[in-house]
Protein backbone atom coordinates (compact mmCIF):
# COMPACT_ATOMS: atom_id res chain seq x y z
CA UNK A 1 0.00 0.00 0.00
CA UNK A 2 1.10 3.55 -0.73
CA UNK A 3 1.64 5.47 2.50
CA UNK A 4 1.84 9.17 3.21
CA UNK A 5 5.64 9.05 3.13
CA UNK A 6 5.59 7.96 -0.52
CA UNK A 7 3.71 11.11 -1.49
CA UNK A 8 5.94 13.31 0.66
CA UNK A 9 9.11 11.89 -0.88
CA UNK A 10 7.64 12.36 -4.35
CA UNK A 11 7.02 16.00 -3.43
CA UNK A 12 10.60 16.32 -2.16
CA UNK A 13 12.00 14.87 -5.40
CA UNK A 14 9.91 17.29 -7.47
CA UNK A 15 11.07 20.21 -5.33
CA UNK A 16 14.72 19.19 -5.76
CA UNK A 17 14.28 18.93 -9.52
CA UNK A 18 12.99 22.50 -9.44
CA UNK A 19 16.09 23.62 -7.53
CA UNK A 20 18.45 21.82 -9.92
CA UNK A 21 16.54 23.48 -12.77
CA UNK A 22 17.36 26.91 -11.37
CA UNK A 23 21.03 25.89 -10.98
CA UNK A 24 21.26 24.56 -14.55
CA UNK A 25 19.34 27.28 -16.39
CA UNK A 26 20.81 30.34 -14.75
CA UNK A 27 20.64 32.33 -17.97
CA UNK A 28 17.15 31.51 -19.21
CA UNK A 29 14.41 33.35 -17.33
CA UNK A 30 11.62 31.24 -18.90
CA UNK A 31 13.01 27.95 -17.58
CA UNK A 32 13.60 29.55 -14.17
CA UNK A 33 9.90 30.49 -14.08
CA UNK A 34 8.99 26.92 -15.04
CA UNK A 35 11.23 25.57 -12.26
CA UNK A 36 9.38 27.77 -9.79
CA UNK A 37 6.11 26.29 -11.07
CA UNK A 38 7.53 22.80 -10.45
CA UNK A 39 8.47 23.72 -6.88
CA UNK A 40 4.98 25.12 -6.22
CA UNK A 41 3.53 21.89 -7.61
CA UNK A 42 5.65 19.89 -5.14
CA UNK A 43 4.35 21.97 -2.24
CA UNK A 44 0.77 21.50 -3.45
CA UNK A 45 1.37 17.74 -3.63
CA UNK A 46 2.36 17.72 0.06
CA UNK A 47 -0.72 19.74 0.99
CA UNK A 48 -3.07 17.40 -0.85
CA UNK A 49 -1.40 14.28 0.59
CA UNK A 50 -1.65 15.57 4.17
CA UNK A 51 -5.24 16.67 3.55
CA UNK A 52 -6.12 13.14 2.42
CA UNK A 53 -4.37 11.23 5.19
CA UNK A 54 -5.46 13.55 8.01
CA UNK A 55 -9.04 13.69 6.64
CA UNK A 56 -9.03 17.49 6.86
CA UNK A 57 -10.18 19.31 3.73
CA UNK A 58 -8.61 22.63 4.82
CA UNK A 59 -5.37 21.54 3.15
CA UNK A 60 -7.13 21.57 -0.20
CA UNK A 61 -8.35 25.13 0.42
CA UNK A 62 -4.71 26.15 0.87
CA UNK A 63 -3.81 24.48 -2.43
CA UNK A 64 -6.60 26.53 -4.00
CA UNK A 65 -5.00 29.75 -2.75
CA UNK A 66 -1.51 28.66 -3.81
CA UNK A 67 -2.83 28.00 -7.32
CA UNK A 68 -4.33 31.51 -7.36
CA UNK A 69 -1.10 33.17 -6.27
CA UNK A 70 0.95 31.04 -8.68
CA UNK A 71 -1.26 32.03 -11.61
CA UNK A 72 -0.92 35.71 -10.70
CA UNK A 73 2.84 35.32 -10.33
CA UNK A 74 3.18 33.60 -13.70
CA UNK A 75 1.10 36.29 -15.43
CA UNK A 76 3.13 39.18 -14.00
CA UNK A 77 6.44 37.36 -14.51
CA UNK A 78 5.69 36.75 -18.17
CA UNK A 79 4.52 40.35 -18.61
CA UNK A 80 7.83 41.58 -17.17
CA UNK A 81 9.63 39.15 -19.47
CA UNK A 82 7.84 40.53 -22.54
CA UNK A 83 8.66 44.14 -21.57
CA UNK A 84 12.26 43.11 -20.89
CA UNK A 85 12.62 41.48 -24.27
CA UNK A 86 11.00 44.46 -26.00
CA UNK A 87 13.52 46.86 -24.43
CA UNK A 88 16.75 44.82 -24.36
CA UNK A 89 16.19 42.19 -27.09
CA UNK A 90 17.49 39.50 -24.73
CA UNK A 91 16.31 37.39 -21.82
CA UNK A 92 19.79 36.39 -20.70
CA UNK A 93 20.05 36.93 -16.96
CA UNK A 94 23.72 37.88 -17.32
CA UNK A 95 22.79 40.90 -19.44
CA UNK A 96 20.47 42.30 -16.80
CA UNK A 97 23.04 44.26 -14.83
CA UNK A 98 21.62 47.78 -15.07
CA UNK A 99 21.24 48.00 -11.31
CA UNK A 100 24.88 46.95 -10.77
CA UNK A 101 23.81 44.34 -8.24
CA UNK B 1 0.89 -4.75 -5.38
CA UNK B 2 -2.66 -3.74 -6.17
CA UNK B 3 -3.90 -1.54 -8.98
CA UNK B 4 -3.72 1.72 -7.02
CA UNK B 5 -0.06 1.13 -6.20
CA UNK B 6 0.66 0.42 -9.83
CA UNK B 7 -1.08 3.69 -10.82
CA UNK B 8 0.89 5.62 -8.20
CA UNK B 9 4.28 4.27 -9.26
CA UNK B 10 3.52 4.66 -12.97
CA UNK B 11 2.33 8.25 -12.58
CA UNK B 12 5.27 9.10 -10.29
CA UNK B 13 7.73 7.79 -12.86
CA UNK B 14 6.13 9.80 -15.65
CA UNK B 15 6.00 12.88 -13.40
CA UNK B 16 9.68 12.72 -12.41
CA UNK B 17 10.80 11.93 -15.96
CA UNK B 18 8.86 14.86 -17.42
CA UNK B 19 10.09 17.19 -14.66
CA UNK B 20 13.68 16.19 -15.46
CA UNK B 21 12.89 16.84 -19.11
CA UNK B 22 11.58 20.33 -18.31
CA UNK B 23 14.91 21.44 -16.88
CA UNK B 24 17.24 19.70 -19.35
CA UNK B 25 15.80 19.90 -22.88
CA UNK B 26 17.30 22.44 -25.24
CA UNK B 27 14.20 24.09 -26.64
CA UNK B 28 11.94 26.08 -24.25
CA UNK B 29 8.86 25.03 -26.29
CA UNK B 30 9.58 21.38 -25.48
CA UNK B 31 10.09 22.16 -21.81
CA UNK B 32 6.74 23.99 -21.72
CA UNK B 33 5.06 20.94 -23.31
CA UNK B 34 6.80 18.60 -20.86
CA UNK B 35 5.59 20.81 -18.01
CA UNK B 36 2.06 20.32 -19.36
CA UNK B 37 2.62 16.56 -19.15
CA UNK B 38 3.90 16.95 -15.58
CA UNK B 39 0.80 18.91 -14.56
CA UNK B 40 -1.60 16.42 -16.13
CA UNK B 41 0.19 13.51 -14.44
CA UNK B 42 0.11 15.33 -11.13
CA UNK B 43 -3.64 15.82 -11.57
CA UNK B 44 -3.88 12.03 -11.93
CA UNK B 45 -2.04 11.53 -8.65
CA UNK B 46 -4.35 14.03 -6.94
CA UNK B 47 -7.31 12.00 -8.18
CA UNK B 48 -5.80 9.03 -6.32
CA UNK B 49 -5.81 11.24 -3.21
CA UNK B 50 -9.53 12.00 -3.69
CA UNK B 51 -8.96 15.68 -4.43
CA UNK B 52 -11.14 15.66 -7.53
CA UNK B 53 -11.92 19.36 -7.69
CA UNK B 54 -8.27 20.40 -7.42
CA UNK B 55 -7.24 17.84 -10.04
CA UNK B 56 -9.71 19.31 -12.51
CA UNK B 57 -8.68 22.84 -11.53
CA UNK B 58 -5.04 21.99 -12.11
CA UNK B 59 -5.79 20.81 -15.64
CA UNK B 60 -8.15 23.69 -16.44
CA UNK B 61 -6.23 26.57 -14.87
CA UNK B 62 -2.66 25.41 -15.31
CA UNK B 63 -2.71 23.50 -18.55
CA UNK B 64 -5.51 25.56 -20.04
CA UNK B 65 -4.39 29.05 -19.04
CA UNK B 66 -0.95 29.38 -17.50
CA UNK B 67 0.90 26.97 -19.77
CA UNK B 68 -0.79 28.38 -22.87
CA UNK B 69 0.45 31.79 -21.72
CA UNK B 70 3.93 30.33 -21.32
CA UNK B 71 3.80 28.84 -24.81
CA UNK B 72 2.60 32.15 -26.25
CA UNK B 73 5.48 34.03 -24.68
CA UNK B 74 8.08 31.41 -25.59
CA UNK B 75 7.00 31.42 -29.21
CA UNK B 76 6.70 35.21 -29.36
CA UNK B 77 10.26 35.84 -28.19
CA UNK B 78 13.09 35.28 -30.61
CA UNK B 79 15.72 33.76 -28.34
CA UNK B 80 19.31 32.92 -29.11
CA UNK B 81 19.39 29.41 -27.67
CA UNK B 82 23.12 28.75 -28.08
CA UNK B 83 24.04 31.72 -25.91
CA UNK B 84 21.57 30.75 -23.20
CA UNK B 85 22.93 27.21 -23.02
CA UNK B 86 26.55 28.28 -22.46
CA UNK B 87 28.00 26.72 -19.32
CA UNK B 88 24.87 24.63 -18.84
CA UNK B 89 26.50 21.88 -16.76
CA UNK B 90 28.90 24.19 -14.94
CA UNK B 91 26.93 24.38 -11.71
CA UNK B 92 25.36 20.92 -11.98
CA UNK B 93 27.67 19.27 -9.39
CA UNK B 94 26.77 21.84 -6.74
CA UNK B 95 23.05 21.89 -7.62
CA UNK B 96 22.90 18.11 -7.81
CA UNK B 97 24.61 17.82 -4.44
CA UNK B 98 22.15 20.25 -2.82
CA UNK B 99 19.19 18.39 -4.33
CA UNK B 100 20.54 14.97 -3.37
CA UNK B 101 21.18 16.02 0.23
CA UNK B 102 17.66 17.48 0.43
CA UNK B 103 15.99 14.35 -0.91
CA UNK B 104 18.04 12.02 1.31
CA UNK B 105 17.34 14.13 4.39
CA UNK B 106 13.62 14.32 3.74
CA UNK B 107 13.47 10.59 2.90
CA UNK B 108 15.27 9.75 6.16
CA UNK B 109 12.55 11.57 8.10
CA UNK B 110 9.58 10.53 5.98
CA UNK B 111 10.40 6.82 5.82
CA UNK B 112 10.89 6.78 9.58
CA UNK B 113 8.11 5.76 11.89
CA UNK B 114 6.00 8.94 11.92
CA UNK B 115 4.38 8.83 8.49
CA UNK B 116 4.15 5.08 7.92
CA UNK B 117 0.90 3.23 7.37
CA UNK B 118 0.86 2.14 11.03
CA UNK B 119 1.02 5.72 12.29
CA UNK B 120 -1.20 7.22 9.59
CA UNK B 121 -3.38 4.54 8.04
CA UNK B 122 -4.96 5.26 4.70
CA UNK B 123 -8.50 6.56 5.26
CA UNK B 124 -11.54 4.62 4.13
CA UNK B 125 -12.52 5.38 0.52
CA UNK B 126 -15.35 7.88 0.28
CA UNK B 127 -18.81 6.68 -0.75
CA UNK B 128 -20.22 7.53 -4.15
CA UNK B 129 -22.55 10.27 -2.84
CA UNK B 130 -19.68 12.23 -1.27
CA UNK B 131 -18.88 15.38 -3.21
CA UNK B 132 -15.41 16.82 -2.83
CA UNK B 133 -16.45 20.02 -4.64
CA UNK B 134 -19.39 20.55 -2.31
CA UNK B 135 -17.27 20.14 0.82
CA UNK B 136 -14.56 22.42 -0.53
CA UNK B 137 -17.12 25.04 -1.53
CA UNK B 138 -18.79 24.88 1.87
CA UNK B 139 -15.48 25.50 3.64
CA UNK B 140 -14.39 28.14 1.15
CA UNK B 141 -17.56 30.22 1.45
CA UNK B 142 -17.84 30.04 5.25
CA UNK B 143 -14.57 29.77 7.12
CA UNK B 144 -12.23 31.07 4.41
CA UNK B 145 -14.52 33.62 2.76
CA UNK B 146 -12.28 36.56 3.71
CA UNK B 147 -9.19 34.89 2.24
CA UNK B 148 -11.25 33.93 -0.81
CA UNK B 149 -12.20 37.55 -1.50
CA UNK B 150 -8.59 38.62 -0.96
CA UNK B 151 -7.57 36.06 -3.58
CA UNK B 152 -10.10 37.55 -5.98
CA UNK B 153 -8.68 41.04 -5.41
CA UNK B 154 -5.17 39.63 -5.91
CA UNK B 155 -6.17 38.22 -9.29
CA UNK B 156 -7.67 41.58 -10.29
CA UNK B 157 -4.48 43.40 -9.27
CA UNK B 158 -2.36 40.89 -11.18
CA UNK B 159 -4.53 41.29 -14.27
CA UNK B 160 -4.32 45.09 -14.22
CA UNK B 161 -0.57 44.95 -13.54
CA UNK B 162 0.05 42.58 -16.44
CA UNK B 163 -1.98 44.75 -18.82
CA UNK B 164 -0.33 47.96 -17.60
CA UNK B 165 3.15 46.47 -17.96
CA UNK B 166 2.69 45.32 -21.53
CA UNK B 167 0.65 48.31 -22.71
CA UNK B 168 2.50 50.26 -25.37
CA UNK B 169 1.88 53.78 -26.65
CA UNK B 170 2.72 54.11 -30.31
CA UNK B 171 3.35 57.58 -31.68
CA UNK B 172 1.95 56.97 -35.15
CA UNK B 173 -1.35 55.64 -33.90
CA UNK B 174 -4.43 57.80 -34.68
CA UNK B 175 -6.82 57.72 -31.74
CA UNK B 176 -9.37 60.04 -30.16
CA UNK B 177 -8.62 61.45 -26.72
CA UNK B 178 -12.05 62.14 -25.25
CA UNK B 179 -10.70 64.08 -22.27
CA UNK B 180 -8.84 66.48 -24.52
CA UNK B 181 -11.91 66.94 -26.72
CA UNK B 182 -14.10 67.77 -23.74
CA UNK B 183 -11.58 70.09 -22.13
CA UNK B 184 -11.04 72.24 -25.19
CA UNK B 185 -11.47 76.02 -24.65
CA UNK B 186 -13.17 78.45 -26.98
CA UNK B 187 -9.99 80.52 -27.27
CA UNK B 188 -8.05 77.54 -28.60
CA UNK B 189 -10.42 76.88 -31.50
CA UNK B 190 -11.93 80.24 -32.46
CA UNK B 191 -9.94 83.23 -33.73
CA UNK B 192 -11.72 86.52 -34.49
CA UNK B 193 -9.96 88.55 -37.10
CA UNK B 194 -10.73 92.20 -37.54
CA UNK B 195 -10.73 93.24 -41.20
CA UNK B 196 -12.17 95.88 -43.50
CA UNK B 197 -15.66 95.42 -44.80
CA UNK B 198 -15.73 94.78 -48.54
CA UNK B 199 -18.36 95.75 -51.01
CA UNK B 200 -19.37 93.65 -53.97
CA UNK B 201 -18.58 95.38 -57.23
Amino acid sequence: MVSLSHYLVLGAILFSIGIVGIFLNRKNVIIILMSIELMLLAVNMNFVAFSHYLQDISGQVFVFFILTVAAAEAAIGLAILVVLFRNLKTINVDDLDRLKG
Amino acid sequence: MNFQDFIFYFFSTVLIASALGVITVRNPVYSALLLVLAFVTCAGIWLLLEAEFLAITLVLVYVGAVMVLFLFVVMMLDINLEKLKEGFWKWFPLGGLVALVMVVEIAMIMFGQHFSLEEMPAPEPKTADYSNTKELGRLLYTEYVYAFELAAVLLLVAMIAAIALTLRHREDKKTLDIAKQVNVKKAERLRIVSMQAERKK
